[in-house]
C-alpha cells in the first residue's frame, strides 16, 4: 500500500480495507461509527437486507402519500369484469395475474393486490416502527433506571417486568380490540384501531430490551470510565445520558432492527384474527386471512401477503444480524 | 493545618459471604505540597481507602472522618461533595484506556471535565484542553486533542489522563497505580511529570502502589498497609533505611534490584493475601510473618497497635524493638 499521506478530503472511501490492513495512510482517526460502517458495507448479506428495507420504506412511504394525496393506488376499484361469476375466482392463470395487475387480483372482490399490499406495507410498517419505538424508549428508560440506581429502584422495575412477561398479551389484544369502542380517546376509525395495536404491542413488549439495557447497564455502571466521571465531579444526569447511553446505542439500535420484525408479525397475526385496523383498509395480516377462505382454488391470494410478510422480515432480521455484527465490540 | 486529614477510617463491604473488611482503622495525614505513598498487597485496602476520600463508594459502609482542608467528608451532603470532585480533588487511574470513554476525543473529555466547574464556552475549555495536553508533554496538542484515546499510545494516555485530572487544579491528587500499566521506560516518564506537576501546582499528592520502587523517590512519606491496616509508617528514608516491620522486610526483599548478584534469589513473602471477611486474628500478618514465635503468641490474639519508634516513624507489631533491630540488621539486610 502506497497511498499518499494527505488524502484528498473529496474521496474520504479512497481505501475500504484499511481498517483491516491498518496501513493505507489512514492517519486520521475512525470513530466507532466509521469502523462499523465499513464492516457493514462489506458485509453481502446485511447490506441486500439494508436495501430491500430501505425499499420497503419508500414504498410504503410513497403507498402512503400517494394513497393519501392523489388515490392513485386504487384499493377500491373492483374489476368485477375480471372475475369468474360462477367460482367467484379471477379469471386466468396465476389467481389472474395480467400486466395490468401484475400479482393478480382478489377473489370475488376483484381489488388489484399490488395494491393492496403496498397500502398494506404503509400500516405494517408504521405500526411496527412506532410500536418498536414505544418498546425501545420505555425499555431503555427502565433498563438504564434500573440497572445504574440498582437497589429497590431496580427490584420495583425488575418484578415489573416479570408481571409484564407473564402476561397473557394475546388475549388481551382480543379482549381490549373488542371492548374499545368505535370512538374513543377523541380518536375514531382506522386512527384509533391503529393507535391501539401500536400500544398494544409496544407497552407490552418493553420488558425484553428492558431486560438487556439493564445488563448492560449494570455492567457499564462498573467500569471504571464511570469512575473517572465522577471522580472529575460529573453530575448523574452527565453520567446516564453522556457516559452510558452512547455506550447502549449499539444494543439499542440492534433489538429495535430484530424487533420491527416481530412486531410486523404480531400485528399481521392481530390482524388475522380480526381484531386490527378494520376493512376495507388493506393489512397483511387482513389479506391472509381472507385468503385462508381461497386457498384451495386460488392459492396465489394467499402467496402474495404471506410473501410479502416473508420477505419483509427476513430482510429485517439479516439487516439486523449483520448490524449487530458490525458493532460487535468483540469482533473488533 | 494539616490539608488531608484521615481519622480511624473504616470501610466495610456488606456482602453474602460475610462483611468485607476492606479498610478497617486507617490514619494519616498530609500537607500541602507533600507526597504520601500508600504500598501494599492486592486487598489491602490502598485503593479502597483512596475511593472513600472521594466518595465513590455506593455501597460501603464507610466510618470514621476525613478532613479535606478543615471539611468532613464522611456524611458530607453528596452534591457538595460532587462539587469537590475535580476541583478539590481528583485522581489519576491505573489503566487509562479504560478510565478515559472510548467514544469521545481526549479533547472532549477535558473540555467536560473542565466545564464541570467552570462556566465557560466550549472554544476557551478547548483552548484549555490543548494547554494542559502542552502541559503533560503531548507534541502537537493541536492536532492530538481531536484524537479517541484508542489512538494515543499508553503512555501518552496516561499523560492525557493526568491532563485531564489536573484540568481544575485540584490541590489533591490521588494516583492509583498511576505506572501499573505502563512500560518501565515510561513509567519512570510519567512519575517525573508528576512530580513536576506537583511542584508547579503545590498539590497535595497520594501514590497508591504495590512497588516500591515507585514510591522511593517521589514519596516525602510513606505508608505500609496490609489487611486494611497501616503497618508501618513514616518519613520515606526512614522507611528504606530503617524499616521496623516483618512485612515492610518482605516487600523490600521481594523487588529486584540491579546492584544484586544474578544468582542470588529474591526473598518473596511466604503464603497469600488475608481473606478480608475472616481477617487472621491479633495481627493480621502473623500466619505469614517468620518472626511471630520470638513474641511467643501475642501475636495469634492481640492486634499490635501503632507506636513511635522515633523520627515521626510508626510500626504495629509486638517484636520489642531490640528484636526488630537485631533481625533487620543480621538476617535482613545483608541479603538485600
Amino acid at each position: 500500500m502506497t497511498a499518499p499521506m494527505d488524502v484528498p478530503s473529496s474521496a474520504p472511501e479512497a481505501q475500504p480495507g484499511a481498517v483491516l490492513t491498518g496501513a493505507g495512510g489512514s492517519i486520521q482517526g475512525r470513530s466507532l461509527r466509521q469502523i462499523a460502517w465499513l464492516r457493514l458495507k462489506r458485509d453481502r448479506v446485511a447490506m441486500a437486507g439494508g436495501v430491500v428495507v430501505a425499499v420497503l420504506v419508500l414504498a410504503a412511504l410513497a403507498a402512503g402519500v400517494l394513497d393519501k394525496l392523489f388515490g392513485l393506488i386504487p384499493t377500491t376499484a373492483f374489476n368485477q369484469d375480471l372475475i369468474d361469476p360462477d367460482l367467484q375466482i379471477p379469471k386466468g392463470a396465476f389467481g389472474g395475474i395480467s400486466l395490468a395487475h401484475p400479482l393478480g387480483i382478489e377473489p370475488t372482490s376483484g381489488r388489484d393486490l399490488l395494491a393492496r399490499i403496498f397500502a398494506g406495507s404503509w400500516i405494517s410498517l408504521l405500526i411496527a416502527f412506532l410500536a418498536t419505538m414505544l418498546s425501545v424508549v420505555i425499555g431503555t428508560l427502565m433498563g438504564v433506571v434500573a440497572g445504574y440506581f440498582g437497589g429497590w429502584v431496580d427490584t420495583l422495575i425488575s418484578r415489573l417486568m416479570d408481571v409484564f412477561l407473564a402476561f397473557p398479551l394475546l388475549v388481551f389484544a382480543l379482549a381490549l380490540a373488542g371492548v374499545v369502542p368505535d370512538n374513543a380517546f377523541g380518536l375514531s376509525g382506522d386512527v384509533l384501531r391503529i393507535a391501539l395495536l401500536i400500544f398494544i404491542i409496544g407497552f407490552f413488549n418493553w420488558p425484553y430490551i428492558g431486560r438487556i439495557i439493564r445488563g448492560q447497564t449494570l455492567s457499564l455502571r462498573e467500569r471504571e470510565f464511570v469512575d473517572a466521571a465522577k471522580s472529575l465531579g460529573a453530575r448523574q444526569p452527565y453520567i446516564l445520558f453522556r457516559e452510558l447511553l452512547p455506550n447502549l446505542a449499539a444494543p439499542i439500535l440492534v433489538y429495535s432492527t430484530l424487533l420491527i420484525p416481530t412486531n410486523i408479525l404480531f400485528e399481521a397475526a392481530l390482524s388475522f384474527l380480526g381484531v386490527g385496523v378494520r376493512p376495507p383498509t388493506p393489512t397483511w395480516g387482513g389479506m391472509l386471512s381472507d385468503a385462508a377462505h381461497y386457498y384451495q382454488i386460488d392459492p396465489e391470494f394467499m402467496l402474495v401477503p404471506g410473501l410479502a410478510i416473508f420477505v419483509t422480515v427476513l430482510a429485517f432480521n439479516l439487516f439486523g444480524d449483520g448490524l449487530r455484527d458490525a458493532l460487535d465490540p468483540r469482533a473488533r | 493545618m494539616t490539608f488531608l486529614d484521615v481519622r480511624d477510617l473504616r470501610v466495610h463491604f456488606p456482602t453474602d459471604d460475610g462483611l468485607v473488611r476492606s479498610v478497617d482503622g486507617l490514619s494519616y495525614r498530609l500537607e500541602r505540597g507533600k507526597t504520601l505513598g500508600i504500598v501494599g498487597e492486592s486487598g489491602s485496602g490502598k485503593s479502597v481507602s483512596s475511593l472513600a476520600v472521594l466518595g465513590l463508594h455506593k455501597r460501603a459502609r464507610i466510618s470514621g472522618e476525613i478532613w479535606l482542608d478543615g471539611e468532613e467528608l464522611v456524611g458530607a451532603d453528596e452534591e457538595h461533595v460532587r462539587g469537590l470532585r475535580g476541583k478539590k480533588m481528583a485522581m489519576i487511574f491505573q489503566d487509562p484506556l479504560s478510565a478515559m470513554h472510548p467514544y469521545y476525543t481526549v479533547g472532549q473529555q477535558i473540555v467536560e471535565a473542565y466545564r464541570i466547574h467552570h462556566r465557560v464556552s466550549k472554544a476557551v475549555a478547548r483552548k484549555h484542553a490543548i494547554e494542559m495536553l502542552d502541559r503533560v508533554g503531548i507534541p502537537q496538542p493541536n492536532s492530538r486533542v481531536d484524537d479517541y484515546p484508542h489512538q494515543f499510545s499508553g503512555g501518552m494516555r496516561q499523560r492525557a489522563m493526568i491532563a485531564m485530572a489536573l484540568s481544575c487544579d485540584p490541590e489533591l491528587l490521588i494516583a492509583d497505580e498511576p505506572t501499573t500499566a505502563l512500560d518501565v521506560t515510561v513509567q519512570a516518564q510519567i512519575l517525573d511529570l508528576i512530580r513536576d506537576l506537583q511542584r508547579e501546582f503545590g498539590s497535595a499528592v497520594v501514590i497508591i502502589t504495590h512497588d516500591l520502587g515507585v514510591v522511593a523517590e517521589l514519596a516525602d512519606d510513606i505508608l505500609v498497609m496490609y489487611g486494611g491496616r497501616c503497618v508501618e509508617n513514616g518519613p520515606s528514608t526512614e522507611i528504606f533505611d530503617n524499616p521496623q516491620h516483618p512485612y515492610t522486610w518482605g516487600l523490600l526483599g521481594s523487588m529486584p534490584r540491579l546492584d544484586r548478584e544474578r544468582s542470588e534469589r529474591l526473598m518473596p513473602i511466604k503464603g497469600t493475601p488475608p481473606s478480608l471477611i475472616n481477617v487472621p486474628s491479633g495481627c493480621a500478618f502473623h500466619p505469614r510473618c517468620a518472626y511471630a514465635e520470638l513474641v511467643g503468641g501475642a501475636c495469634g490474639y492481640e492486634v499490635p497497635q501503632l507506636r513511635e519508634v522515633g523520627g515521626g516513624h510508626q510500626v504495629a507489631c509486638h517484636l520489642s524493638q531490640e528484636q526488630r533491630h537485631r533481625v533487620w540488621h543480621t538476617e535482613i539486610e545483608p541479603n538485600l
